[in-house]
């Protein structure tokens, strides 16, 4: 797992890479929770594009990166799942808490 | 009913081994030639498993997790995932979804993911002894 943050303006856009389980998860809240309180976005961004693996770690991660933000006043943006994760996500009501969007089939 | 192929795993009660442990899985697995999708559910519930055992069974001490994986007759995996943990005093609620001992970076969607992803789920579990969960899927395959 690795993970790319990238600052525009008011966004923080995290591209995730790799497997998603708790090991994982531990270590990438540290990075992005960082740079979210260094920042204080009014958006953050996750983008799954690259994750090929996810148990209930990843729906854990964006459930407290979801009150972090809103803590600190900013949105969440969940994007580029695949069909799987989207309907997991769903089913844990995670799209009431953010924006999730599917990744675009081609 | 008769076991065509066995494999026994011991390791350490360490996050890392999440990745190792159902990534040994998914290759023993792999032998009876499943579908993608029938793969992946194995390892996501193993890593849901495995990851009760270490998060919650060992929260207090580390100690050994040992999965024992066989394939029975019809294509008939069994894995099951033990530890000599903290142990569940209330199943039932343990297996709610949401319900969580594990705080705000926990979803509570582990045995709700296991049972969606296997089609069978059994828990045994006593306070101090430790947890075995067993998790059956019949692979069809191509």
């Amino acid at each position: 797992m690795s993970a790319k943050i990238e600052y525009r303006k008011k966004e923080i856009c995290v591209l995730l890479d790799g497997e998603i389980d708790h090991h994982a998860a531990s270590l990438l809240r540290v990075s992005i929770d960082d740079a979210v309180l260094h920042k204080r976005p009014s958006l953050l961004i996750l983008d799954f594009g690259a994750v090929t693996f996810m148990d209930s770690s990843g729906i854990g991660l964006v459930m407290g990166r979801y009150k972090l933000l809103r803590s600190v006043g900013g949105r969440l943006r969940v994007q580029n799942l695949s069909p799987a994760a989207y309907k997991v996500m769903r089913l844990a009501g995670l799209d009431k808490l953010g924006e999730l969007r599917q990744k675009e089939v081609v | 009913m008769k076991t065509e192929n066995e494999m026994r795993l011991e390791f350490r009660s360490k996050s890392v081994n999440e990745s190792f442990s159902r990534t040994a899985v998914a290759a023993f697995v792999a032998l009876l030639d499943p579908t993608v999708e029938e793969l992946s559910d194995v390892k996501t519930a193993v890593s849901e498993a495995v990851t009760n055992a270490i998060v919650h069974g060992y929260r207090d001490a580390p100690g050994t997790v040992v999965l024992a994986a066989a394939v029975l007759s019809g294509g008939r995996v069994r894995i099951r995932v033990r530890d000599k943990g903290i142990g569940i005093a209330d199943i039932a609620q343990a297996r709610q979804p949401l319900f969580t001992t594990g705080g705000g970076e926990r979803a509570g969607l582990g045995f709700a993911v296991m049972e969606s992803c296997m089609d069978r789920v059994r828990v045994r579990s006593a306070p101090g002894k430790g947890t075995t969960v067993t998790l059956e899927k019949v692979i069809g395959g191509k």
